[in-house]
């Protein structure tokens, strides 16, 4: 530990992280699908397109004849069922799924970090209502509640939509994002609420709030100021490990129909697109294949990332490196 | 006396639960019948919501459902008319019930060898490639993996029926897309169990008497270590018994895990409370077991 006793615990926990080789070659990886499937688009410009492969710069949305080619020169990944190639169309996706899971994971960490941090900072009474509702919701199957949640709220945009004065498509469209959004991290906040309450419960007793309590610091002061910078180490865990879990959610909603609506598309809608194809006759493997493997390569690189950081924040983790 | 307690909570905690999710369902837009083709006249819609006493006022409703359920009765269904839900799941459930037994057996069958396996072997290349395919199961949820084995075991190499249940070799399918991915679930908190027991005094002593390293491990490790992998099991067990929407779909498979998303989706009310129910009661009596057996395997842990 010679090294690291000038070291602010943020700096410790980074080195620890970048001594872990699996997680540091998933965060390159996650990088670069990032990165990838940013800049994607560009391929399709007017300066890059004639340099590149024709395969690099297809239109996600440009329909053609060749319907169901297998991945070929011209399409790598193969054509569906419109002939739209599949490359773009599973870069674009990604796009959505990781956008979608970023926004969610932020959503339910708002309401989560809040809920648990009250909860856990007023302590008493009030701790064991907040922490029985959790329970109650606990014990409700989070299917139902997405569901409800996400057509109720497709229902008041209908209505807008249609009203006096209505929304414009894309308007609407966007509209749909921002329902999917609350949806989704409505039903996810839960364990981040249980988390950030113990740990707020194990800091509110400290001297140094004590000493800024004393001080006449306000609670909101306390509570933004001095507890949860101490817990912000655990929320950026946790987050990093619900994008991934929010992602696969969202990929059970486009099977369900209520994810993506079409012609946008996710991960999930594509594998789901690409299921309905399974028949006797003549196999389809690229419709499922190639979308699965995008997903999975997300899903490992952020869980990958998620354990490295847990592994790096976790102080008990530090003896391996003394 | 702990034990008690928690049982006499589980009514009005049941009662809560209830009333939250008739008032969930309630403040869906739309009836029942609105997906059906529409009624040819005002009267018929008034006739229907009358027989099903749709239109009083919601407490009203939510008081006569309870009177029901007291005496035995969870409501008619009303997307599936004639149908009772008490008989919908009776005729569902079996299937939902062995699949998901099946499924948490396989999980708990290859997820505590595989945590332990890779545990005892801690940073050696057993324990990476152990923990990758844990991770990696975990990564390729049902919805993926499902479609790929339909594909590659029953399309192309017709080992396995595409579909449908009955026979035991129509089930090693289903029961592989359900479970893969709580066996990565288990290894991995088995992994981590069995890590921090590890590091635990009471190891240390078994080292210190000269035990062997066996019986370090099985005997005194393990049972601790499975903790984790109990707390998880209940949760987890009630998830897979009230049947997954994704596995019955891809397998036309007759369970509840197509009712609960279907009884949502078309506010089917009778129904989405009746299957919140089963859920919560399911997860609610488990998680007991659960802590009970949980006190029987760990001495240090005393509920007072």
């Amino acid at each position: 530990m010679i090294d690291g006793e000038h070291l602010s615990p943020n700096q410790r926990a980074w080195r620890r992280f970048r001594r872990n080789r699996g997680a540091s070659v998933a965060l390159l990886v996650l990088l670069g699908v990032v990165a990838l499937i940013l800049i994607w688009p560009l391929f399709r410009s007017a300066a890059l397109a004639p340099i590149l492969p024709k395969a690099m710069s297809h239109n996600p949305d440009a329909i053609s004849d060749a319907q169901f080619a297998p991945p070929s020169w011209g399409n790598w990944f193969g054509t569906d069922v419109h002939g739209r190639d599949l490359l773009s169309r599973v870069c674009y996706g990604a796009r959505v799924s990781l956008l979608v899971g970023v926004v969610g994971a932020v959503v339910s960490l708002v309401i989560g970090v809040l809920w648990g941090a009250i909860a856990g900072y007023c302590g008493g009474r009030w701790d064991g209502v907040m922490m029985r509702f959790v329970d109650v919701l606990y014990s409700m199957p989070s299917v139902v509640f997405v569901i409800v949640l996400i057509t109720a709220l497709n229902a008041v945009l209908g209505k807008l939509q249609t009203g006096p004065g209505g929304l414009s498509a894309s308007t609407a469209g966007t509209m749909q994002f921002i329902g999917l959004f609350a949806g989704l991290g409505a039903v996810s906040w839960l364990t981040m609420a249980r988390i950030v309450r113990g740990q707020v419960l194990s800091l509110r007793h400290r001297a140094f709030i004590d000493a800024s309590r004393a001080l006449g610091a306000t609670h909101t002061r306390i509570l933004l100021r001095h507890i949860l910078p101490n817990v912000y180490g655990v929320i950026i865990v946790y987050l990093t490990l619900t994008i991934p879990s929010i992602i696969l959610y969202e990929s059970f909603l486009s099977y369900l129909g209520l994810g993506i609506q079409p012609p946008q598309a996710s991960l999930g809608s594509l594998i789901a697109s690409g299921a309905e194809q399974i028949n006797p006759i003549r196999i389809y493997w690229w419709l499922i294949v190639f979308p699965s493997a995008m997903l999975a390569l997300t899903l490992l690189a952020l869980n990958f990332v998620g354990d490295g950081l847990r592994d790096a924040w976790d102080p008990r983790t530090e003896t391996n490196f003394k | 006396m702990y034990f008690i307690r928690r049982i006499l909570f589980l009514p009005p905690l049941m009662l809560l639960i209830s009333f939250l999710a008739f008032g969930l369902v309630h403040l869906m837009p739309g009836g029942p019948f609105d997906r059906e083709r529409k009624p040819a006249s005002p009267e018929i819609e008034r006739h229907l919501l009358a027989k099903y006493h749709l239109d009083e006022p919601i407490l009203k409703q939510y008081l006569r459902y309870l009177n029901g359920i007291v005496h035995g009765d969870f409501g008619p269904s009303m997307k599936y008319r004639n149908h009772s839900v008490t008989d919908i799941i009776i005729e569902g459930l079996p299937v939902s019930l062995s699949l998901g037994a099946l499924a948490f057996c396989f999980a708990m069958g290859t997820g505590i060898p595989l945590g332990f396996f890779t545990s005892i072997h801690k940073g050696k290349w057993e324990d990476y490639a152990g923990s990758f395919v844990a991770l990696a199961v975990i990564c390729v949820p049902g919805l993926v993996i499902g479609p790929i084995l339909i594909m590659c075991f029953a399309v192309k190499l017709h080992w396995f029926p595409v579909a449908l249940w009955g026979s035991p070799w129509r089930v090693i399918l289903p029961t592989l897309t359900l479970g893969l991915y709580f066996t990565g679930r288990v290894a991995r908190l088995m992994h981590e169990g069995m890590l921090s027991t590890l590091h635990s005094e009471f190891i240390t002593t078994a080292r210190a008497k000269g035990l062997g390293e066996t019986a370090i491990l099985v005997k005194h490790a393990f049972r601790i270590a499975v903790l984790p992998v109990l707390s998880y099991s209940g949760p987890m067990l009630a998830d897979l018994l009230t049947g997954s929407f994704i596995v019955e779909n891809l397998f036309q498979l007759p369970g509840i895990g197509v009712f609960m998303v279907n009884s949502s989706l078309n506010a089917d009310y009778t129904m989405v409370v009746g299957l919140v129910l089963l859920y919560a009661i399911l997860l609610l009596g488990l998680n007991l077991a659960v802590d009970f057996v949980h006190g029987l395997l760990d001495p240090r842990v005393r509920y007072d």
